[in-house]
């Protein structure tokens, strides 16, 4: 075990490990981040925090992170390279293992241009993957990214993002193959709604034997309404919809939409079990957490492991 | 002001523009005497500045007189003409002066009624809008 | 070349009020390919100027030179002659040369006619796009001849990142995604496997991070 993580105990134990998602509120009100974890504790292995996300300035992952902890769950620190150099990544991953958070995911972060401050300098000192080796070796080395001793390394369990949606396809392995060179530990993708599209993906990555080097988890968004569905397959980069997953929900009255949302979310869980190479989930239901628990138990993933912390 | 008389500057192509200028002489067809033509071996000659300095020698009015799309003797004159005249027209907004005072105008060799009316209407169109500000200034140079 | 794109003109005009005379220069190289500050455009932005004072019932002398360079002292240096007639200076140069006659004419005011962009190459007439961003350590023989620091929105060096879309940055869809023409590149000189070779995060000292930056070669150093 390179870590303390509940994460990674789950996934050595052999089980499906689950985590979900909290976005921190827009204000210093961790009330909100609280309440939202509330709803998923006992329900998921490790819960996310969103950096900044979508570019808007919210409540840090650091932060609400500590919230979490406090509340006796597993948080997972996810932290982009847009708005930190080198040297404030590096001291915010000390002060988060040093609250007991050891578990980071080391994303891009989405353009300032979509946000509230598209006027903001873009940082990007280092991208995803160079952060993903720099964690490594600030863990396994025992050296910060200049060179120098750190005194008890962070033993951080790491974590990146996988896409296998976006362009260009063919790309898409070979990116994983980098991001696991430089030493990721799991892998949570884009949220899945073309089964068949990431089933090809996944051949991919077991031909290269590359499902075996880190564990996958298949990300699962639950659709709320058709509107969302068109949202998410019209305007947000990235995404792959099908038609059919809009014709499902365009086709049932609206207040029956969010019950079809989730059936789709179930039914495609049950599906991704069966794929070889998928360790996990991490469902995102955004602004919607309340329903996690009701995935997780349709879906067949509860009683989750209790793993002593 | 009363009894203003615009005086306007036309570059007119020696292809169209200004061969239909000839046959509205021909045809006796009358045109206001505002109109004061230079002609050009082709529209595209005319450049930025040329009609900058006709403004700011106090022209009133200046417009641009090519052939149709597609006619150019010179393949796309008109074309690069028409695309100056759109640059030129956003800068005199942007200093004041106003962009309605220059035009692009295309036309064939045989159209002299189309010559006449277009003088005719580029001299109302800038009779309305009064002289040109550059005039306000102390020095302004009035050579017509 | 440098790229630029003249200043809009209320502001030029709000930054000369004060003056009666001035000296409008403009420059022979990068600015004259970008059709921004050169001959032609320092004829055309005089004429403007003038307009817009005459309209106000005002005067404004300009005198029109256009240097060879700014960006070096000697020809700076021509400026000389004309120096004195002027109250101040307007330059359409880029940053550089805007600089350069400040530091030669201490007590003369110096404005910038012109916003300086990119270093950048011409796609094709009348458009010119970021190329380069001096970084100081070129990559260029890695990625395929295309710089992932100039056109990559977030200067990935181990792109795409997952917001790529039909060859197209996630920030505009007319903007071509960096890596996605590096892979084109790196394809059609058949050494896809080096796109798997991580490239380190990098040292940021040889660009701005370090500091304004001076090259001095002692062998033509007088």
């Amino acid at each position: 075990m390179k870590t303390e993580s509940v994460l990674e105990k789950v996934f050595a134990s052999g089980e499906l490990a689950v985590t979900s998602e909290c976005g921190p509120p827009r204000g210093a009100v961790p009330e909100k981040i609280i309440e939202k974890a509330k709803m998923l504790k006992g329900y998921v292995d490790a819960v996310n925090v969103t950096d900044n996300q979508t570019a808007m300035v919210r409540m840090s992952s650091f932060a609400a992170c500590v919230f979490i902890k406090q509340l006796g769950m597993s948080p997972i620190l996810q932290m982009v390279t847009r708005d930190r150099n080198r040297l404030a990544m590096q001291a915010d991953i000390l002060g988060a293992y040093s609250h007991g958070i050891d578990n980071i995911l080391c994303l891009s972060g989405d353009h300032p241009h979509f946000g509230d401050h598209p006027m903001a300098a873009n940082v990007h000192d280092i991208d995803s993957v160079q952060f993903v080796q720099m964690i490594r070796d600030m863990r396994d080395k025992g050296k910060f990214q200049g060179g120098d001793d750190i005194l008890n390394p962070p033993k951080m369990f790491i974590g990146a993002a996988a896409n296998p949606f976006a362009d260009p396809f063919e790309l898409r392995v070979a990116r994983l193959a980098k991001k696991i060179k430089a030493g990721t530990d799991f892998i949570q993708t884009q949220c899945i709604y073309n089964l068949d599209k990431f089933e090809k993906w996944m051949e991919g990555v077991r031909d290269r034997g590359l499902h075996e080097k880190v564990n996958i988890m298949a990300g699962i968004t639950p659709m709320k309404t058709v509107g969302m569905a068109k949202y998410m397959k019209n305007r947000v980069p990235g995404m792959d919809v099908p038609d059919e997953i809009i014709k499902r929900m365009a086709g049932v009255p609206k207040e029956k939409q969010p019950e079809e949302g989730i059936k789709i979310s179930v039914e495609a869980i049950e599906r991704l079990k069966t794929v070889e190479g998928v360790k996990g989930f991490h469902i995102m239901a955004i602004e919607w957490e309340e329903k996690v628990p009701e995935i997780a138990e349709k879906a067949g993933l509860l009683p989750r492991p209790k793993i002593d912390l | 002001m009363e009894n203003f008389e615009p005086t306007i500057v036309a570059f007119c192509c020696h292809y169209c523009a200004y061969t239909a200028a000839d046959m509205a002489g021909s045809k006796r067809l009358c045109y206001p005497p505002n109109v004061k033509i230079i002609k050009v071996p082709c529209s595209g000659k005319v450049d930025a500045i040329h009609i900058m300095k006709a403004l700011e020698k106090g022209a009133d009015g200046v417009y641009v007189a090519g052939c149709l799309e597609g006619d150019c003797h010179f393949k796309s004159g008109n074309i690069e003409a028409s695309k100056r005249v759109t640059y030129i027209k956003k800068l005199l907004d942007e200093i004041g002066i106003g962009g309605e005072r220059v035009e692009m105008i295309l036309m064939s060799a045989g159209m002299g009624e189309r010559f006449a009316q277009t003088a005719a209407d580029m001299t109302e169109k800038i009779r309305k809008l009064g002289p040109n500000p550059v005039k306000f200034s102390p020095k302004a140079d009035n050579a017509a | 070349m440098i790229t630029a794109e003249r200043k809009p003109m209320e502001e030029l005009i709000e930054c000369l009020r004060p003056y009666n005379r001035i000296l409008l220069v403009g420059c022979n190289e990068c600015v004259t390919v970008c059709a921004a500050g050169g001959r032609k455009e320092v004829g055309i932005l005089s004429s403007a100027l003038q307009m817009a004072f005459m309209k106000e019932g005002k005067t404004l002398e300009v005198k029109e030179m256009t240097l060879e360079r700014q960006c070096d002292p000697e020809y700076v240096e021509e400026l000389v002659t004309h120096i004195d007639q002027a109250e101040a200076v307007m330059s359409m140069a880029c940053g550089c040369g805007v600089q350069e006659i400040a530091r030669r004419f201490k007590t003369k005011p110096v404005f910038p006619a012109v916003n300086t962009t990119f270093m950048g190459a011409s796609e094709r007439q009348g458009v010119w796009a970021e190329r380069c961003q001096g970084c100081g350590e070129c990559v260029l023989g890695l990625t395929g001849g295309v710089c992932p620091i100039a056109r990559c929105s977030k200067r990935l060096l181990n792109g795409p990142c997952g917001g790529s879309t039909n060859g197209k940055c996630e920030v505009d869809p007319d903007m071509d995604c960096a890596w996605q023409l590096i892979w084109d590149r790196l394809k059609a000189l058949g050494i896809e496997d080096r796109y798997e070779d991580n490239i380190a995060a990098k040292d940021w000292r040889t660009g701005r991070g370090g500091g304004p930056r001076k090259i001095i070669r002692e062998d033509l150093v007088k």
